[in-house]
């Protein structure tokens, strides 16, 4: 074999603390390494081009190149050798920055270790062999999970781009969230005005298929070529024959069902389309709480549907279909409050949430946009709000800063005086975070506009009390600015409830392969520079599934990963890594262990024409962890480009180097 | 009496100072209903003072000290539970039971050198090993898990029907959760319960955990005044006819320096304070002579007999409804309605 | 805080191994104190400190040692758990409050002479009985407190309601020499101690004392 080695500099972040002339000149003497040299910076245009040209002038086979962590360029360097007609796998990187020159300012020591290093790396060279990719066809389909606002964007823009989308929503209509919200921080619009126009488009756009009502039930397969089973659930009504017409509604006789979209601020009827604006308009029956499931009488819905949709008899259904990618978009769910036993434990009828409050607010909500206190219905005139119930608080284990409840308090207390022009607004506050585009100013509008008071402090406990004015709660919290207790009679107390993962979404991770943290937040790749992507090639995120985030990050997070699906699969084939596990046939036992290890299902067990079982691996699947290698108890697996023999290889020149070494 | 089987239970007993002197009634009380109930309570032997809060806001290990030796004491007399009706004595005995049985020092990220071995430190001042098993609940726990509620409703036969009743926990029977691990801190139902299962009306009182004022009554009397003054207020704006408690001091503040506390703030409250204990064992039907009621300062005589007052007169107009409704069904003329519900504090 | 306050000097006026010093007492992370005022907002005794509970503890977390050990916030403090229970960093408030009024002490400072005054009283009887001689140490109070009227009308409803007992109750066996010894002990190690550590800036041991 005949091998180039080069030794970066890299400025003065290796030879600071590396001589480098020593290393390469060392390198000189390994065996098979025709060639060696320092170089300032070997990524550079002109150090590549060194590169290519002593590859083609001294023909080499293979080449090292001693510098920085492979994670920066190791793309760069390969694809350097690759134009200059070597494959790209026969070449090796040796880590002398981070590894060596960024950990030690002892020259003489690093100058050893980083000559072992490019040892190890010439040894492994010499065992490399080289490796092809295999190139394999996608489905230009994606399939996004999840249809709040981020879903719905993702899904505009995917299938703007040219792509078919499968959007599957397990709530009876799309919107989330944000359906669910009157406003929208820093400019007050109607949220249900500005989304209501994406929902139509969603419902309208001829490559979008929507599926609500439904959930992910299996995800298989790789990039490019997923297998997802989605459960539609039966809602009890065929969707094809209602209009929406509402006269079930009407007369449904179990009026009492906490409504779920109000957030349980008001009843609803067993038989149900959650809000005017939804997506689909169709009424679905739940069967925990409809009279006919659970007694076995009624059927008025049915008797008076104009459209004879209602169906009884309805079953789930398991639909299949193929898709390139997978964006996950679930969104949020919010912190129950019933742990805060100093809020009264949601004892108080008039200690209530955001979002329920939210509902009050918004005029097709219950109470048609009148603040009326769920205890008598009466007009509040002094609100306190609450900051951070559940974030910041790691004594419920939510240690986290929920982002957008600063933002929203502060436009539920603008609000509260644009209904109620003589209430009193107090905000509850520990910081103010404020950072987005016009924040920090809507905030003050509130203090100095809408003269909400803000008081700097927790609250300890909140009783009801009977004063001049009623029935009212006594709110009593401190302000640390003065350094005082301070005790409100509020006549409603709205709680700003912190962000979690929605409910469920461990268990969706799963099914997905991707990582999830300890609330339930879906992992990116990277926290700064990959932030849509997750480490399963062909999944990405977008939207509060990821983090706690407002509308504006979660439109371009959806933005984001859609631009991401359309590059992947922009092009007609993919090309799948070779660095990948491959069965020895002839060695397999068929005992099955590397397919039950494989955390991504990528091992078969494939029957032999005498009958027996030998593993197989998918290639396209498989992410080349080398779990199954270290499982195999007879060695028949092994993974390409970091086989047995080549890491073997490594250990041994390491070893016998320091065998060789006179020092002790 | 049908119903659940009393337990046949024996658990050692730590009494605390004040139940042979201010709180007597409390001791008489609570033994009275253990007893009725099946639970067989043995006397730690040669006990010793606790440290209570004193101790612990001298020295940590002072305190853990006097509190061990008493877990010691019933450890060697064979006991690894023992039960208090005083919550100091409680908090002071659990305090050093938790921190002996814990390895690391180190608590939510504090340092880990995090000074002396709590053990080691303990064991230099009683200077013999200090316990490793034993424990201590309180009374009310006993009752309520051990014996449980529905032997305790079995068992009630004189119920206390009419008597609205405050639950005054005081400020350390539950906190902090983490150490005193029994029912809810900022809302403990289990008095309620007991006071449920006994009949009474127990009126949604929100100032079931303030400090009442404690050991300040000497010190600073300004202090507990005014802090015993706002419980009484409340109790009294939620219509109790008695607020019923289970720590010794807190029943001291309450009643026997009534007169202070009404002094200072120009009340006159004169609302019992009676124990817990008290009114399960009234209501057990045990003799009144083993209760000391006649040891509360404020007498509870009045307030019972308004309630049974009050009860007779709504009983009476309830039959008399029923008969103006069966005699309407007959068709002679109705006779009036009944009164309304008091209702809960607002 | 109190005004007039001059401007604070942090370099000069910080201690820098105090948050340290009591972080390890205590167990506790004060660096996790995030100033939220939950403990101040729950707190009965808020009114008589002079300090709010929270300002006490930025006293630590500033280092402010002087200011910390001499205020009279933590002798009013009852330990009654409400802020420990509450605060949303997990940290055990009370016992921050204890651990400063142990080192006030060390320190030689008693800015509430009648609350050292019933905590010595109350120690010293159970020293000398195995358990408290409630009479006894109310007697003895009533005395060193300066204000022995003050509950002079209990007397009479405890009389009648048999709660006075003239004769200490004691325990059975040897435990009375048991707690003796205890507290000679403590006494010996306290001793031990004070000798061994050095305390900075020290006042000198409150012996005449003012104030309430």
């Amino acid at each position: 074999m005949r091998i180039g080695v080069m030794v970066c500099h890299c400025g003065n972040n290796i030879a600071a603390t590396v001589d480098v002339e020593a290393v390469a000149a060392a390198a000189r003497e390994f065996p098979d390494v025709v060639f060696a040299t320092d170089h300032m910076y070997a990524c550079s245009d002109p150090g590549q081009g060194t590169i290519e040209q002593t590859i083609r002038s001294l023909k080499l086979d293979g080449v090292v190149v001693a510098s920085c962590s492979p994670r920066m360029h190791e793309v760069t360097f390969r694809r350097a050798v690759e134009r200059a007609g070597l494959n790209r796998y026969m070449f090796e990187m040796a880590n002398i920055r981070e590894h060596v020159a960024w950990i030690s300012l002892d020259r003489k020591r690093n100058t050893e270790k980083a000559t072992d290093l490019v040892r190890m790396a010439v040894e492994k060279l010499r065992h490399n062999r080289p490796l092809t990719a295999k190139s394999f066809e996608v489905q230009k389909r994606v399939l996004i999970i999840g249809a709040g606002v981020a879903g719905i964007q993702a899904a505009l823009d995917c299938a703007e781009g040219g792509l078919d989308v499968i959007l599957v929503e397990r709530r009876q209509s799309i919107g989330g969230v944000m359906s669910k919200l009157d406003k929208t921080f820093p400019t007050v619009d109607c949220s249900v005005c500005v989304l209501g126009p994406k929902m139509v488009d969603v419902g309208q756009h001829p490559r979008i298929t929507l599926h609500a009502l439904s959930e992910v039930e299996e995800l298989s397969g790789y990039v490019g070529n997923f297998e997802v089973k989605v459960r539609k659930k039966a809602p009890f009504v065929d969707w094809t024959k209602c209009t929406g017409c509402g006269a079930c509604l009407e007369k449904c006789p179990s009026r009492k069902v906490p409504d779920s979209h109000n957030e349980g601020i008001c009843t609803t009827t067993a038989i149900t389309i959650p809000f005017p604006q939804a997506i689909p308009k169709r009424a679905a029956i739940d069967p925990t709480v409809c009279l006919h499931f659970t007694k076995g009488k009624c059927g008025v819905c049915k008797k008076v549907c104009p459209a004879d949709a209602i169906d009884y008899d309805m079953q789930d259904e398991i639909i299949t279909e193929k898709v390139g990618a997978v964006i996950a978009a679930t969104g949020l769910d919010l912190f129950d409050h019933r742990k805060c036993g100093e809020y009264g434990g949601g004892r108080y009828p008039d200690v209530i949430t955001s979002l329920q409050y939210e509902r009050m607010l918004s005029a097709s909500g219950p109470t048609a946009g009148h603040i009326k206190r769920p205890s008598d219905g009466a007009e509040p005139k002094t609100v306190v709000f609450i900051a951070c119930v559940g974030s910041r608080d790691r004594s419920v284990d939510r240690p986290y800063c929920s982002n957008f409840c600063c933002m929203y308090t502060a436009k539920q207390a603008i609000l509260t005086r644009d209904h109620i022009p003589d209430s009193r607004a107090y905000v509850f506050y520990m910081d103010i975070r404020a950072t987005g585009k016009g924040y920090e100013e809507f905030v003050r509008r509130a203090q100095e506009e809408y003269e909400v008071q803000y008081i700097r402090g927790r609250v300890a406990q909140i009783h009801p009390t009977t004063g001049p004015d009623g029935n009212q709660l006594m709110v009593r919290g401190a302000d640390t600015l003065l350094g005082v207790q301070v005790e409100i009679r509020a006549d409603l107390v709205v709680l700003a409830v912190g962000a979690e993962s929605a409910h469920g979404a461990p268990a969706l991770a799963e099914k997905l392969r991707i990582s999830y943290d300890a609330y339930g937040f879906f992992l990116e790749s990277h926290p700064k520079l990959r932030p849509v992507e997750t480490n399963t090639v062909g999944v990405f995120l977008a939207g509060a599934c990821q983090a706690p985030k407002d509308i504006p990050a979660s439109v371009a997070q959806a933005s984001a990963a859609a631009g991401k699906v359309l590059a992947l699969l922009s092009k007609d084939k993919l090309e799948s890594d070779p660095q990948i596990a491959q069965v020895q046939t002839i060695r397999c036992i068929g005992c099955g262990k590397c397919e039950r290890t494989c955390p991504f299902g990528a091992i078969r067990m494939r029957e032999l024409r005498d009958g027996s079982k030998r593993a197989e691996v998918v290639e396209t699947v498989c992410q080349g962890c080398g779990i199954c290698s270290v499982t195999c108890p007879v060695r028949a697996i092994q993974l390409a480009h970091f086989t047995d023999s080549q890491l073997l290889a490594e250990v041994n020149a390491l070893c016998r180097t320091w065998d060789e070494t006179t020092e002790s | 009496m049908s119903g659940p089987a009393l337990p046949k239970l024996t658990l050692a007993y730590y009494p605390g100072c004040s139940q042979t002197g201010t709180a007597a009634e409390y001791d008489r009380s609570s033994r009275a209903c253990c007893a009725a109930l099946g639970v067989e309570l043995v006397d730690v032997p040669d006990w010793t003072c606790c440290g209570s809060t004193p101790a612990h806001t001298v020295d940590h290990f002072l305190a853990g000290a006097l509190a061990a030796r008493n877990l010691l004491q019933a450890e060697l007399a064979g006991f690894d539970r023992v039960t208090t009706p005083c919550p100091s004595c409680l908090a002071a005995l659990r305090t050093a039971s938790h921190h002996l049985a814990e390895k690391a020092p180190a608590e939510n990220g504090a340092p880990q050198d995090s000074g002396p071995n709590y053990r080691t430190e303990v064991e230099r001042l009683l200077d013999r090993p200090a316990p490793l098993r034993a424990s201590a609940v309180s009374v009310l726990q006993v009752l309520t898990e051990d014996v449980g509620l529905e032997a305790m409703t079995s068992a009630v036969t004189r119920p206390l029907t009419g008597l609205r009743v405050a639950p005054y926990y005081g400020c350390i029977m539950n906190r902090p959760p983490g150490l005193m691990q029994f029912d809810d801190p900022e809302n403990p139902t289990a008095m309620d319960r007991v006071l449920t299962a006994c009949g009474a009306t127990v009126v949604d009182y929100p100032f079931k955990t303030e400090c009442c004022g404690a050991a300040f009554g000497m010190p600073r009397l300004d202090i507990m005044q005014r802090l015993s003054a706002r419980l009484l207020d409340m109790a009294a704006s939620c219509g109790a006819d008695a607020i019923v408690v289970a720590c010794p001091l807190c029943q001291m503040n309450l009643d026997l320096r009534r007169g202070q506390v009404n002094a200072k703030a120009g009340t006159s409250h004169t609302m019992p304070v009676p124990y817990f204990t008290q009114l399960l064992g009234l209501a057990l039907g045990l003799p009144e002579s083993g209760l000391g009621l006649d040891k509360l300062v404020l007498p509870l005589g009045p307030a019972l007999e308004a309630a049974r007052a009050r009860e007779d007169k709504r009983a009476a107009l309830a039959q008399a409804e029923l008969a103006a409704r069966a005699a309407r069904k007959n068709g002679a003329p109705a006779n009036g309605n009944g009164p309304k519900e008091n209702t809960p504090c607002a | 805080m109190q005004t007039p306050v001059q401007p604070l000097d942090l370099a000069q006026a910080r201690d820098p191994d105090f948050q340290a010093a009591v972080a390890r007492e205590s167990g506790q992370a004060l660096a996790s104190c995030y100033q939220c005022g939950n403990c101040t907002a729950g707190c009965a005794y808020t009114p008589d400190y002079d300090f709010p509970v929270h300002q006490v503890m930025r006293l630590v977390q500033l280092g402010l040692k002087e200011r910390a050990l001499s205020c009279r916030s933590i002798w009013l403090c009852a330990t009654c758990q409400a802020c420990t229970t509450r605060c949303p960093n997990n940290i055990d408030v009370a016992k921050v409050m204890d651990v400063l009024r142990h080192m006030a002490r060390r320190a030689g400072y008693a800015p509430e002479r009648g609350v050292k005054t019933f905590t010595d009283g109350f120690l010293a009887s159970v020293a000398k009985h195995g358990r408290i001689f409630e009479v006894g140490l109310a007697a003895a109070f009533a005395i060193k407190s300066g204000k022995p009227m003050q509950d002079a009308g209990l007397g009479l409803p405890m009389l009648t309601h048999g709660k006075l007992s003239f004769t200490p109750h004691e325990p059975e066996g040897n435990g009375k020499a048991e707690v003796a010894a205890i507290f000679a002990r403590f006494d010996r190690v306290a001793a031990d101690k004070s000798r061994a550590e050095t305390v900075s800036s020290a006042k000198p041991a409150d012996k005449t004392g003012g104030g309430k």
